[in-house]
């Protein structure tokens, strides 16, 4: 944040004008807890390689690693070169890693442990005389929430969550943010007895996706799309986030907290937020919090829940030519649960631009493929000087963010088919940013840590939004919690009947995405 | 896929890339600009491969074009286009057109240019060697939203930086500005720091690299204090030092990869500050196609309001072997990419040595300094 450091305005080398010079952040270190999981590895450890590559990274960036491992420096520094060599977007290039490896250090240990906190302070300590990191250090908790309440005491009980003068100290945290409202405020509470607001940095990695920050760019940097985004063109919204893979190793994350509450409460919210948001009056994180705060106020529940909510739990099959077992099956799950593994809502929005316009949210695992896209589909034209033969492969116009895999945007609309009679049928335009800018797309973490260390939130959603979100969902889970069970679907397909009719029922059917 | 068209004329070229693009199943992929390279049948190569690679970053349709007035009166007095449209494979994303001016055509790209240009989409020149004095007002030049040259691919690439700065036009930039971003970035950052006033600059780098004058240049202009240059053995620029009351920032690079960042009152530290390849510059031209008013406002400068410039730098070219070793290992290094540049090295000399009319002894002392220099020379500057 410039606000802190406070001698940005100062630097005669800085211009506005100059924008070859990228946003470097200043000197400042990493510290990730529960460095050896796998988010850390496969994500975390390779963003930082990567912006080291890109040259954004300050000089003397220290990476500080804290985990229950028996390791000197040198062997945590072999196992991030073992993770950046394996997932890194960039090549490896030995000057950047000898830069990064000599500010890497590591703190063994557990959580209650005052003794290794006592170290971790006295490597932090180090790190800013040898390393120059200005007391600036960004503490990423990749740790199950459990630990949270420990972890946040144990910095604040060791001074370490009291930046010294003329710098800062940050907190990122990662999904998920609580349960439901409840524990999402005893979380926000604990954190905020130890970081001020400004401090926490939630990590949304969808926010930090380049198709999703183009969804503001699509949205208000054009004329041709803004004028039809609303109930008099728009019939519906469908936002969907489907993977291929069951639970894999997560039994005893995901059983009880299922799809709805993984998926939905967070990400499908927050895409669903900025595509239906106002305007903005500019592009900082207050008046971003300021409208996604206001739509997502405006998001209504549909009185009866069990006609406009599906859940459902994926059974054995055939998952794209490879036997599955059902979720039922899968190793660490009780034969008896209830736990949701695709949930699809309907919402509305209360205010003059969306009321009447449903938004459809669905998210499963073992769906047919991974994807996740936002398609806006626009009413049928009022009236068609066509016969009903002609247009009879006409289906709706819709215009459909691809957010991943394969980036890009869709717009869906009827064109004569070449010949003597009069024909039309569904073409699709396509922008696709796999074949512009894949090469140089950064991953959302290299975004979202080069924002952290910068100071910048834009791209992070605030306390706010996450109970908002969970008031959003809260009714809709007490609701499957006190009615039946999830409805069985094979593995492999995209869900259960009862979605089919869910949609059916308003006269209307999913994409095939 | 390729299709060769041989004494052809750019409206059969135009539905050679349709026709291609059919056969090859693509869609109309979304090419964001036009680059046409400007380059004779020896350079071709290397600047096509670049471009190719910063491509992947920007679907670009490339024009190359070739020019080949001839020897021979005969030769001269003929005109003929031929063409070879390259689709997908190693050309990157877009689509490539080689295009062969002979004869009196070599004199008339523009109009084989101009009917091949995307429809509403930027038009980037670039001039691997050779420039024209005013890219601006040549006529390819006329045709772009951005021009890019450079300087250190010419035979006085110090004096030629004058000639930019007294021509220059909005849109206009040069691969020796390209080169220092790395370098103005770490600066940048360091000045981010709290530190006293700047009092004095200095640039140290090899002779005959202009990087280094456009660095000292910016910081002249941006700090406004007194810069001086310092010739050192290289490779590109090796240090920049700046005088504060507390002491120096200094940020020194010896060997062309890892840099020490020195600042008073904090550790010395290091930072990766690589020579980048021609494909990275020509990508990082490329994200950009609005006016660099920073480029104008330091190459616009003045070298004359720099310190003492070093004698070396101001005395004439290629009068002794060593000055002849620095300006080769930039022309050879401004189209390589890694070995395959050197490769090439040598076997270019001889057609250059023809061309500039130098002794060859000259030449094969700076052949052989090319050669020598291996890798890191190929990518003069930064």
């Amino acid at each position: 944040m410039s606000g802190e450091s406070g001698v940005d305005d100062a630097n005669p080398l800085r211009d506005a004008q100059d924008r070859r010079l990228p946003r470097i952040a200043g000197p400042s270190g990493l510290v990730i807890f529960g460095v050896t999981g796998d988010l850390s590895r496969k994500k975390l450890m390779p963003a930082v390689y990567d912006l080291a590559n890109r040259g954004l990274l300050p000089p003397g960036f220290s990476l500080v690693g804290f985990a229950r491992r028996d390791w000197e420096h040198e062997d945590f520094a072999e196992v991030v070169r073992e993770a950046v060599e394996e997932h890194a977007r960039t090549p490896f290039r030995s000057e950047v890693w000898e830069q990064l490896a000599q500010g890497m250090r590591f703190v063994p240990g557990v959580f209650d442990d005052d003794e290794a906190f006592d170290r971790l302070r006295d490597t932090i300590e180090a790190l800013d005389k040898e390393r120059g990191t200005g007391g600036n250090f960004a503490f990423y908790l990749s740790v199950p929430p459990k630990f949270f309440p420990t972890v946040v005491q144990q910095l604040k009980k060791h001074g370490l969550s009291d930046a010294p003068e003329g710098s800062w100290r940050r907190a990122v945290v990662e999904k998920p943010f609580g349960h439901d409202l409840k524990s999402a405020q005893e979380l926000n509470q604990v954190v905020y007895g130890v970081f001020r607001a400004s401090q926490v940095f939630r990590i949304d990695h969808y926010l930090g996706k380049e198709t999703v920050q183009n969804i503001l760019a699509l949205r208000f940097a054009n004329t041709m799309f803004e004028p039809l985004w609303n109930r008099s063109y728009v019939d519906h919204v469908q936002i969907t986030m489907a993977e291929d893979i069951g639970i894999g190793g997560r039994a005893g994350y995901y059983d009880g907290i299922g799809s709805a509450r993984d998926v939905i409460q967070n990400h499908l919210l927050q895409l669903l937020a900025l595509t239906a948001m106002e305007e903005p009056s500019s592009f900082d994180a207050k008046a971003l919090l300021l409208e996604k705060l206001k739509v997502l106020r405006a998001v209504r529940l549909p009185e009866d829940l069990g006609r406009h909510t599906v859940r459902g739990q994926y059974t054995a099959g055939w998952q794209g030519g490879e036997k599955v077992p059902g979720y039922l099956d899968e190793e660490g799950i009780d034969p008896r649960s209830k736990t949701d593994t695709f949930a699809a809502i309907k919402l509305e929005i209360d205010n003059r631009r969306w009321a009447g316009v449903p938004f459809y949210l669905r998210t499963g695992k073992r769906l047919g493929r991974r994807v996740t896209e936002i398609a806006v589909v626009f009413q049928r034209a009022p009236y068609s000087p066509f016969n009903a033969t002609d247009t009879q492969e006409l289906g709706q116009n819709a215009l459909v963010i691809r957010v991943q895999p394969d980036e890009g945007v869709t717009i869906r609309f009827g064109s004569k088919v070449p010949g003597t009679s009069m024909e039309i049928r569904d073409v699709t335009m396509d922008f696709a940013y796999g074949e512009s800018f894949t090469e140089s797309s950064p991953e959302a973490y290299e975004r979202l840590i080069l924002d952290v260390l910068l100071g910048d939130s834009n791209l992070f959603p605030r306390h706010q939004e996450v109970e908002r979100s969970w008031e959003i969902l809260d009714p809709v889970e007490e609701y499957w919690d006190t009615h039946g069970r999830p409805e069985p679907y094979v593995a492999g397909t995209w869900g259960p009947k009862a979605a089919d009719e869910m949609l059916a029922r308003d006269g209307r059917s999913w994409r095939r995405p | 896929m390729n299709t060769n068209l041989t004494d052809t004329t750019s409206s059969q070229i135009n539905a050679a890339l349709v026709r291609t693009r059919r056969a090859a199943g693509f869609p109309a992929v979304g090419m964001v600009l036009t680059l046409v390279i400007v380059t004779d049948e020896g350079n071709h190569y290397d600047a096509l491969r670049a471009a190719s690679d910063a491509s992947k970053e920007h679907p670009s349709r490339i024009l190359v074009v070739i020019r080949r007035p001839g020897r021979s009166p005969r030769a001269r007095a003929r005109a003929q286009l031929d063409a070879e449209v390259r689709m997908g494979g190693e050309t990157g994303t877009g689509e490539t057109v080689l295009l062969r001016l002979h004869g009196e055509l070599a004199a008339h790209a523009y109009s084989v240019v101009l009917p091949l240009l995307l429809p509403d989409a930027p038009v980037v020149v670039w001039w691997p060697e050779d420039a024209p004095v005013n890219p601006a007002e040549d006529l390819l030049g006329t045709l772009a939203q951005r021009r890019i040259t450079d300087a250190a691919a010419s035979e006085d690439p110090v004096a030629a930086l004058e000639v930019r700065a007294e021509t220059y036009a909005p849109g206009d930039t040069d691969l020796a500005w390209t080169r220092v971003t790395p370098w103005r970035s770490v600066l940048a950052a360091a000045l981010d720091q709290k530190h006293g006033p700047i009092s004095a600059a200095v640039v140290e780098g090899e002779a005959y690299n202009p990087s280094t004058e456009l660095l000292a240049l910016w910081l002249a202009a941006r700090l406004g204090v007194p810069v001086d240059r310092v010739v050192s053995d290289g490779p590109g620029i090796t240090a920049v030092r700046l005088g504060t009351p507390e002491g120096q920032i200094c940020l020194d690079r010896p060997d062309e990869r890892l840099a020490e960042l020195a600042v008073p009152g904090q550790p010395d530290r290091h930072v990766a500050l690589h020579r980048r390849t021609t494909a990275e510059l020509i990508a990082e031209e490329l994200r950009r196609l609005d006016p660099d008013e920073t480029y104008q406002e330091a190459v616009c400068f003045g070298l004359g309001r720099l310190g003492p410039a070093p004698p070396a730098t101001s005395g004439p070219v290629g009068t002794e072997t060593g000055a002849g070793a620095e300006t080769g290992a930039g022309a050879g290094g401004q189209t390589g990419t890694e070995a395959g540049a050197q490769d090439r090295g040598e076997a270019r000399t001889p057609p250059r040595a023809a061309r500039s009319g130098k002794s060859s002894a000259g030449e094969s002392g700076r052949g052989k300094a090319a050669g020598a220099a291996g890798r890191g020379r190929k990518e003069a500057g930064s």
